[in-house]
């Protein structure tokens, strides 16, 4: 902004004035509603004219209630005392509030009444509460906003055809999938900029596709399929995508928007926000909005207290467990469910709506999860009554709700719910107390949801009082790595679901004893897997294949605290994000472990690869192209070496031509001392100065006598 | 290359010194007694007894005679190299932070920091043959300059004074009239306190390393930014290599801030640059907390830093680092 005011600047015209500063609180000086000076914030336009908060102010909390039984004079209290009780358990009515007009000619009510709460939130929630309610057979209310009356009236009597906008072709969103050297992008936030980079790993360096200042209030996200790039505003939520211009696409408002997520099929976007109440005593104010992403439309929008909303009593940083709503059924985003008290609520996107119009009812459910690619819940309900009823856990299939699995558990503590990504195998690692119910173990429960009545497998560790420190299923495939032990260097053991002669039998592949690592990362595409020892660890990187079972390459990116894979599996990125002011930035590493590039960013934030789509290629054509890969890979390899020799072109010729700009320095320079030789050698009394005179160093031996004194010694010659 | 640890100080090191020859080096601490060393194997040859606060700086005369010192005891003096006699005592009303000979030693420019109500200033004294014709007397002061400055030297020719300090801006100065000939460009300059200021062999560019993680190399008569080195340390001493394209940069987190469990995390490393092409070339661990001096011998086979750690590591090359190629 060019508008700079100094303090000299207020303090001199505050004595223009007369005002004397001192006795001023400005933080009581608030600039008149509407008026904003002239100052425009810079995304003002965002959602200005979506904000009907503002245009109707006063009778916004005032509701109308509708179809209230019409009685005569003698009952009239008694209606009125009945429309209080109800009214007053969702706010506080106004005095006076509360207004039933009478016809004058037949001295009755006519059927409806106005309540005026403190708050337009209060009436908000008086008419999601009350529409609808039953008072009796014959008098179900109906419930709306005094301010949505008019925006009632207007709508016409008559049907109006729906003007059709003439088509215009939009952009190919999936325009980054078509470069040609096939490479990978991905978004940094560091200080105020966001920029979105190709992988360059040829070049060893990323290349800039886009860059703007001040793109997200908060934070930024891909969708999952890659196409959008969301960013956080104060006003709501927006995306972007298409060429490498990065266009807005679509705006989302939802005022103080502080967490978003999309569905699996990018289809839909959910917001959340959370609120300040008014009364202090009150707990936070939840709203919930979904939007379809391609039209921006509200498909449904939920609000309440924050209680309702944290039913699971896992609180995390902001207050909720996110995401609330977990979508299943793989990438058609058919199913969205949340966990209430005893409830798992499930949701169908064709109508918005609960599933069978009620819930899932199980008392005490504690934690779920849908499989990656069916829609098929588990879920985990945790001991009752002090053991007597056993822990549970069980696979619900939806839209039928049934059971299609169940396992009783018993001494348990804690569960925990692992999926692997094609929903072939379900992992619960199970924590037990021992008998003296003084220290747990562990061990993990394996279901085959892919074979007939769903066979558990029960499997415990070599040394099953290791404590499990991290869990992974190898991607695509039928391993699971984890790391387990005690003290500062655990272990990490591979087992795999299929075993050469026995087909269904979880056996172990191999331990690795002693590993600084605490997480575990697989490449997407499996095979590979790098054991990291984040934070605690140091950054210690390790690159396995689990194939060969053998270490590629150890590496270090030094106090690291993120890792990685890019979506093909080719690149690893290693991060350090600002949880500590030093070493703030990232390096790639090649899937094998060598290390690539390095970039350094002050204010480090966010380091995300975008996403790619899945490949289109049936599974047996990916077979061939790996079995010919020497084919398809020729005339790849002729790209790589041109690039690499263009590279060193480039390379030798930006040193040429700073090495001669150098020289260019140098003669001036030397041309310019050679003129000051004489004065220089004038300031030193005539002493040649500088490299004029050749130094040379001598050794020089000096011999000093210190003293001289003579004695007379006795010689003896009787020898012989 | 296996350096030789010259345990000499009690306190972090401020300022190292070769003298002409490259035979001396001396090393001033946060200690009250600059030390003078034999640049060969280490030896300590003696110290100067006189400071009553921690020594910031010093030079020496061309031919290794005198010795000046700038002190937090509000003084600045001049030795006898040989004797390790105090000559002469220059009082100042604060902390005197940077010290240098002129060409043909007959001056000297000495810093004074913005202590109590004082302005920061560079002075310009007289330096007779006879210490006892000696005056305080100063030909000049220059002023007006906001925030401590950590280095002053002398341009081409006495003819110019070059300061820099903790206002992330570099300044030539008139030594005729006391007049800011030239300042460095806001935009293309330090961003935050410049800590230190090397010059070449001929004077004709020199480098200063700021607490901004970079270090940038400026020709002396037009003030025009040359080159820049980004590191990943704030920077407290750079010196330019007066035998290859190199230039030693050394730094790391504030003293203040090192609690980390890793000496990694600090990054107390000297890193060497290729001077013309601003590249890493590598670099030299050893300290346990931040580097504050760094000094090329003046035949460019040798160099040395000094520590908060209180130590002194000599580095002779080996014959490898001759031959990098990159």
């Amino acid at each position: 902004m060019a508008l700079e005011i100094s303090m000299e600047g207020i303090e001199a015209r505050a004595r223009d004035l007369g005002v004397d500063l001192t006795a001023v609180d400005l933080d009581a000086v608030a600039l008149p509603a509407g008026e904003d000076f002239g100052i425009i914030s810079d995304d003002e336009e965002i959602l200005r004219d979506d904000d009907p908060m503002e245009l109707e102010m006063g009778f916004a909390n005032i509701v109308v209630v509708d179809n209230l039984p019409v009685v005569p004079p003698e009952k009239f209290d008694k209606l009125e005392n009945v429309v209080r009780k109800i009214y007053s358990q969702i706010g506080v009515i106004k005095e006076g509030g509360l207004w039933m007009p009478v016809n004058p000619d037949t001295k009755k009510t006519y059927g409806y009444c106005f309540i005026e709460y403190n708050t337009p939130q209060e009436a908000e929630l008086a008419r999601e509460k009350t529409n609808g309610y039953k008072l009796d057979k014959s008098h179900i209310f109906a419930v709306n906003m005094f301010d949505d009356f008019d925006k009632y009236m207007k709508v016409p009597d008559e049907w109006m055809p729906a003007e059709i906008k003439p088509y215009t072709a939009g952009e190919n969103l999936q325009k980054w999938l078509t470069d040609e050297k096939a490479r990978d992008q991905f978004v940094i936030r560091a200080g105020t900029v966001t920029e979105v980079y190709w992988n360059d790993a040829r070049q060893k360096m990323p290349e800039l596709v886009f860059q703007k200042q001040y793109w997200t209030d908060s934070y930024i996200q891909w969708s999952p399929l890659g196409t959008y790039l969301a960013t956080v505003h104060r006003q709501g939520s927006q995306v972007w995508g298409g060429d490498d211009k990065f266009e807005r696409l679509m705006r989302f408002a939802h005022p103080q928007v502080k967490l978003i997520d999309f569905s699996p099929g990018e289809k839909f976007l959910v917001t959340y926000s959370s609120h300040e109440p008014n009364n202090p005593r009150d707990t936070h104010r939840v709203v919930l909005n979904i939007f379809d992403v391609r039209t921006g439309k509200v498909m449904r929008d939920f609000k309440g207290s924050a209680d309702e909303f944290t039913a699971s009593g896992n609180i995390s940083v902001s207050g909720v467990s996110w995401p609330i709503f977990r979508w299943g059924g793989g990438k058609d985003d058919k199913y969205f469910a949340r966990l209430g008290k005893n409830i798992i609520s499930v949701y169908e996107t064709e109508t918005f709506s609960l599933l069978d119009k009620k819930s899932l009812k199980i008392e005490n459910v504690v934690d779920f999860c849908w499989s990656p690619t069916d829609p098929i819940i588990a879920l985990f309900v945790p001991e009752l009554g002090g053991g007597n009823q056993p822990a549970r856990v069980s696979l619900v299939q939806i839209p039928g709700k049934e059971e299609l699995r169940q396992k009783n558990l018993f001494s348990v503590s804690d569960c925990k719910l692992y999926w692997q990504n094609s929903g072939e195998y379900l992992a619960v690692q199970v924590d037990r107390y021992t008998k003296t119910k003084k220290s747990t173990y562990t061990g993990f429960e394996l279901f085959r949801i892919k074979e007939r009545d769903i066979p558990i497998e029960v499997l415990e560790l070599d040394n099953k009082n290791d404590k499990i420190i991290a869990f992974a299923w190898e991607p695509k495939g039928h391993r699971f790595a984890v790391i387990h032990g005690d003290g500062p260097k655990p272990d990490i053991s591979f087992y795999t679901m299929r075993t050469a002669n026995n087909i269904n039998r979880v056996s172990k592949l191999t331990t690795l004893k002693s590993k600084q690592a605490n997480a575990l990362f697989w490449s997407p595409g499996g095979r590979f897997i790098v054991f990291a020892g984040l934070k605690g660890f140091n950054g210690q990187l390790e690159f396995y294949n689990v194939d060969e079972l053998e270490t590629m390459a150890t590496g270090e990116h030094f106090m690291a605290t993120d890792i990685m894979w890019d979506p093909t599996g080719r690149y690893l990125a290693s991060a350090v994000t600002s949880v500590h002011e030093m070493e703030n930035g990232f390096q790639i590493w090649s899937f094998s472990g060598k290390q690539l590039y390095k970039v350094s960013k002050d204010h480090f934030y966010q380091f995300l690869w975008r996403p790619r789509p899945p490949s289109l290629l049936t599974a047996e054509k990916e077979d061939d192209i790996s079995k010919n890969l020497r084919r398809y890979s020729k005339k790849y390899e002729q790209e790589d070496q041109d690039a690499f020799n263009q590279l060193s072109e480039q390379e030798r010729k930006r040193r040429k031509q700073l090495q001669e700009e150098w020289e260019g320095w140098v003669s001036k320079w030397k041309q310019l001392h050679e003129e000051e030789r004489a004065y220089r050698m004038e300031l030193r009394d005539g002493e040649a100065s500088d490299e004029e005179e050749e130094y040379e160093a001598k050794e020089v031996e000096v011999e000093e006598i210190v003293d001289v004194n003579e004695e007379v010694v006795a010689f003896e010659l009787d020898q012989e | 290359m296996r350096p030789i640890l010259m345990k000499g100080h009690e306190r972090p090191l401020t300022f190292l010194r070769y003298n002409r020859d490259g035979d001396l080096l001396f090393s001033c601490a946060k200690d009250h007694t600059p030390n003078v060393w034999f640049a060969d194997n280490g030896d300590r040859l003696g110290t100067y007894r006189g400071h009553n606060g921690a020594v910031w700086t010093c030079d020496v005369s061309r031919d290794s005679t005198r010795l000046i010192t700038g002190s937090a005891d509000q003084t600045a003096k001049l030795w006898d190299v040989q004797t390790g006699q105090e000559l002469f005592t220059f009082r100042f009303d604060a902390p005197a932070r940077s010290v240098e000979f002129s060409i043909g030693d007959g001056l000297a420019v000495i810093t004074t920091d913005n202590f109590m109500d004082n302005v920061p200033t560079a002075q310009v004294k007289r330096i007779t043959e006879d210490p006892d014709d000696q005056s305080e007397e100063s030909l000049l002061v220059i002023t007006g300059i906001k925030g401590r400055i950590n280095r002053a030297v002398w341009g081409p020719l006495n003819r110019t004074i070059i300061t820099a300090g903790e206002d992330a801006t570099v300044r030539i100065w008139d030594t005729e009239t006391g007049k800011c000939l030239k300042e460095s460009d806001k935009e293309q300059g330090h961003q935050k306190a410049i800590s230190s200021l090397s010059k070449s062999a001929d004077w004709s560019h020199f480098l200063t390393g700021s607490l901004d993680k970079t270090a940038k190399l400026w020709d002396t008569r037009t003030m025009t930014l040359i080159k820049t080195y980004v590191t990943e340390r704030p920077v407290n001493a750079v010196d330019i290599s007066p035998l290859l394209d190199h230039v030693v940069i050394g730094g790391g987190q504030d003293a203040m801030n090192v609690t980390m469990t890793d000496r990694r995390a600090g990054k107390f490393e000297a890193k060497f640059f290729h001077k013309i092409l601003q590249e890493e070339i590598g670099g030299v661990k050893g300290h346990f907390g931040p580097i504050n001096a760094l000094v090329f011998n003046p035949d460019g086979r040798s160099f040395s830093s000094g520590g908060e750690d209180g130590y002194v590591r000599l580095h002779h090359f080996d014959s490898d680092y001759f031959n990098i190629k990159i």
